[in-house]
């Protein structure tokens, strides 16, 4: 039985044994017309019995289904010939691979006929731990199968010999259901766990090849020479300077951009705009919030950059095709609403009484504004700025498809310039092997990443924090 | 008031009147402040204005955005074909009669091209060079003669006959059609010759514009009169599939749980930090975690939806868990009370009143996760949703790939007719996040009037 189809024998086995556990309860209190003696409802009973049914058969299923290929896998390298074993782990998975493939491609008779007409020894070798292969692949079926439906129906019937009549089935399920949503809820830390662990240990993999200060303070990046053998591998190769240089850059476009405007209709529809035009433009506002960023990054590279060119050349400057301006600029347009939302709630959240003394002493709207309203938000406005340049600097699909490749070190914003979100990209689509300096490099930056947006929102927390302490 | 600041006026003009040095001197702060009160009030016009510029420039952007895309798309919803007479001669499919079997077999690459030498005899009545059948042949889409076969398969009866078929055009000569050529010129990546041939079809009105149903029923394909978003489609909607079924759940579990149960502890407080900052943290780095964890050590396969959806709902789940809490913190106390007092358990009370209550506004929560996750590209570039894949996925563990990513790669290619596609894509992906932005909404305001 294949997984999806144990998966629905095991839901129909679930939904049998709520039906069963109901049965069960009520014969125990002698009939139904004596339900009320039983301490629980007899749902509760068929709920108990549904997710005692349910959950250790499916943990064990998904703990299997994850260790599987693993354990296959070894238990078929020990079959294999010593010559081959002791290969080095690279070449290893690539037989293993050739003979994953030729064991999902052949049925067993071709591969029987293959192995007895053949009389090339390695290839016989190959069809053979094919065909080993496919024995245990069976094997390990067979014993999933058996080892789920056995899991569930002996853990019901274990559970079905306790029931009484003072049997606690509702606090048993809550109890269960309880630590359900604990677990749910631990998923968050299990996430950034992930994160961390997969980010840092191949991070840590691509320093051993690559000194860190190489990486952090190296002026020359250019990961696809290093791929060649016998080079000074990543001597200079790997220095993110550029890298961060031109997120720098264009990051500081988009929030030249971005934080005026953004700023400016925060205060326009706070302080100003009739309640007319705010219903009409929070949701223009929004629809610029819900564009996805590959749109952006079209329009970034189709639009904007040729217009960009064309204005610059017409004033006599070279521009780049894929200058740093056209990706900022349409960053900012992204990030406007994300500004303006969050400055508008701060503003708003100024207390009223400090806006309206200030009225109240003679002050222009504007002056108010100016010298009361921004510097009693400035918290919150500073907290929403660090916050959209950690969006900036994370962003990936605008830049990927609008900003370049080659790494300049510049501060030209006519220039082409490339930053961390697209060589992450670059080193990691397409097919590579996992092992190379260059795709571990894609995992440092990464981590680069991480750590520099984490620490901006939490700076931003905190200055929000400092500000809520002021009024409240 | 005015009438105050009126006499002010007077006042300082009386005091200027005196004219003497001293002025400033004597003039009291009210008498500065009417002094002012002009330059103030032009700085207010002015503050007033910059603002409206700002939300205008705001409006512009969204219009120009809008526009510009949809113009750029507008060309791909219809596509020119061109009525070919094909001669079914049994010579030229070599075969000798219209056996379903033959048929299947038949060459129709020779039908087509020698239908179409004849169709163009060269003026002077030489033959065609063989430069000038290559540049004939590549008027009409590589799909022209599968064209010609499902139509004599179609009806048998033409076997040996001449008719009329309709074929596509290639994606040049489409281009070039839809970009206001006509006359014969050489123009885009036709030569003087093709164009001639172009515009004598034109003239012979063989040439026909129609809806191009193919881009909604096709998959990905290189050529692009061909391709179509019927794969990606399918690989968005498995994608979301598992999303949803995923994070719904989650979320609402991990949100009920922090709202109606946690004790206020370290680990709390540890579950609530991670949650805001995993909100912050960059979607690619989501995709790094399902390139290192989910693929490489779990051994799940590349680019299936199954780990698209996976990634899509860890990225998805802190907003789903916000927007929950939310939800849930509305419902008023007296309900939880109510429940509490009539004896039901903790449990009961969370199942039964507080999350029926709270509905609406995870329902709305969940949407705009899922809408997040809709347009969403950084992440499956990196678990290798990237691939050129022709088949329509059947299953999540099929190899597959999403709108967003179809966007990307079209907008990546080089050929000028998937510039409109791109953008048509663009419009199909905007029209389902404004649809699923709609039900939210109103799915919010109808829980809301019960």
């Amino acid at each position: 039985m294949n997984s999806p189809l144990l998966f629905t024998v095991l839901l129909c086995l679930i939904l049998f044994s709520y039906w069963f556990g109901i049965q069960r309860s009520l014969k125990v209190a002698g009939g139904a017309e004596h339900k009320k003696d039983l301490t629980c409802l007899p749902e509760q009973f068929g709920l108990l019995t549904a997710m005692v049914c349910g959950l250790p058969a499916l943990i064990t299923l998904l703990i299997f289904n994850s260790t599987e290929q693993f354990v296959i896998e070894q238990l078929l390298t020990t079959t294999l010939p010593t010559s081959i074993q002791s290969l080095s782990s690279i070449d290893l998975g690539l037989y293993l691979n050739n003979i994953r493939s030729l064991a999902s491609s052949e049925t067993t008779q071709t591969l029987l006929v293959s192995i007895n007409n053949n009389s090339n020894l390695a290839l016989l070798e190959q069809f053979k731990a094919a065909l080993t292969l496919q024995e245990l692949n069976q094997q390990a079926l067979w014993l999933k199968t058996g080892l789920v439906l056995v899991i569930a129906c002996v853990s019901v019937i274990m559970l079905v010999k306790k029931f009484s009549l003072t049997f606690q089935a509702r606090q048993k399920s809550e109890t269960i259901i309880r630590a359900l949503l604990v677990a749910s809820s631990a998923i968050a830390i299990l996430t950034t766990v992930g994160i961390i662990i997969s980010v840092l240990f191949e991070s840590i993999r691509f320093f051993k090849s690559v000194p860190v200060t190489d990486f952090m303070f190296g002026t020359q990046w250019s990961p696809q020479t290093a791929m060649r053998t016998d080079q000074v591998a990543g001597s200079g190769a790997f220095g993110a300077i550029p890298l961060f240089a031109g997120t720098m850059l264009i990051t500081f476009i988009a929030m030249l951009l971005a934080v005026p405007v953004g700023l400016m209709i925060a205060i326009y529809l706070s302080q100003y705009a009739s309640a007319r035009l705010r219903a009409f433009a929070k949701p223009m506002l929004e629809v610029l919030a819900g564009i996805p960023t590959v749109v952006y990054g079209f329009f970034a590279a189709l639009t904007v950059a040729p217009v960009i060119r064309n204005v610059g050349e017409s004033f006599g400057l070279s521009v780049a095709s894929e200058s740093a301006l056209a990706a900022g600029l349409v960053m900012g347009t992204m990030i406007i609403p994300f500004v303006s939302s969050l400055s508008e709630d701060a503003i708003s959240a100024v207390p009223n009484a400090l806006k309206e003394a200030s009225l109240g002493m003679g002050a222009t709207k504007s002056e108010t504004v100016v010298k009361v309203l921004i510097p009693a938000a400035l918290p919150g406005i500073v907290g929403a700025i660090l916050l959209a340049v950690s969006r900036a600097i994370g962003e990936t699909m605008i830049v990927v498809m609008a900003a370049g490749m080659a790494a300049n070190l510049t501060a030209n914003p006519l220039d082409s310039v490339t930053t961390v979100t697209v060589q992450i990209v670059t080193l990691l689509t397409g097919d590579q092997e996992f092992d190379s300096p260059k795709t571990l490099a894609a995992f440092a930056l990464g981590l680069m990443l991480f750590i520099t947006t984490l620490g901006l929102n939490v700076l931003a927390l905190k200055v929000v924090r400092k500000y809520r302490e002021q009024y409240d | 008031m005015t009438n105050s600041i009126n006499n002010l006026k007077e006042n300082s003009k009386e005091n200027t009147d005196m004219g003497n040095t001293t002025i400033s001197t004597t003039l009291s702060t009210t008498e500065k402040v009417a002094l002012s009160l002009k330059k103030r009030h032009q700085k207010e016009k002015l503050f007033k204005r910059i603002g409206l510029f700002a939300v205008i420039f705001g409006f512009m952007l969204v219009v120009v955005l809008i526009g510009d895309i949809t113009s750029k798309a507008l060309p791909a919803f219809h596509q020119h074909w061109v009525k070919v007479d094909v001669n079914y001669k049994s010579a030229w499919l070599n075969i000798d009669d219209s056996s379903a079997l033959n048929l299947k077999k038949a060459n129709y690459r020779s039908v087509l091209k020698k239908s179409l030498y004849q169709m163009f005899p060269t003026a002077s009545g030489k033959k065609l060079s063989r430069k000038d059948k290559r540049q004939l042949s590549k008027l009409f889409s590589t799909n022209a003669e599968f064209t010609l076969k499902d139509t004599l398969i179609a009806s048998p009866e033409h076997f040996n006959k001449q008719i009329n078929v309709w074929v596509r055009l290639d994606d040049d000569v489409d281009s070039y059609l839809k970009e206001g050529f006509s006359s014969g010129e050489a123009g885009l990546r036709l030569s003087q010759q093709q164009a001639q041939w172009v515009a004598q079809l034109n003239t012979e009105q063989r040439i026909e514009s129609r809806f191009n149903i193919s881009f909604f029923t096709a998959s990905d394909s290189r050529e692009p009169e061909l391709a179509g978003i019927k794969g990606a489609l399918t690989g968005t909607l498995l994608t979301m599939f598992v999303t949803l079924l995923l994070s719904f759940p989650l979320g609402v579990a991990g949100a009920l749980y922090l709202e109606e149960f946690a004790p206020k502890n370290r680990w709390t407080d540890l579950i609530e930090i991670n949650i805001n900052n995993l909100a912050a943290v960059p979607s690619i780095v989501f995709g790094l975690l399902g390139l290192a964890v989910i693929i490489n050590l779990f051994g799940l396969p590349r680019s299936a939806p199954l780990v698209g959806g996976i990634v899509l709902t860890l990225m998805t789940l802190p907003t789903i868990i916000i927007a929950s809490r939310a939800a849930i913190k509305a419902v008023p106390p007296s309900i939880r009370e109510a429940a509490l007092g009539l004896g039901a358990s903790k449990m009961q009370v969370t199942f039964s009143h507080v999350l029926p209550q709270a509905m609406p506004g995870i329902i709305t929560g969940a949407i705009i996760g899922i809408a997040q996750a809709l347009g969403e590209t950084a992440p499956l570039l990196m678990i290798g949703m990237v691939a050129f894949i022709v088949d329509v996925p059947t299953s999540i563990v099929d190899s597959a790939t999403v709108l967003p990513v179809q966007i990307f790669l079209w907008a990546d290619s080089p050929e000028r007719a998937f510039l409109a596609k791109t953008s048509a894509a663009i419009l199909v992906l905007l029209s389902l996040l404004l649809v699923i932005n709609v039900t939210a909404t109103m799915l919010r305001s109808k829980f809301e009037k019960k």
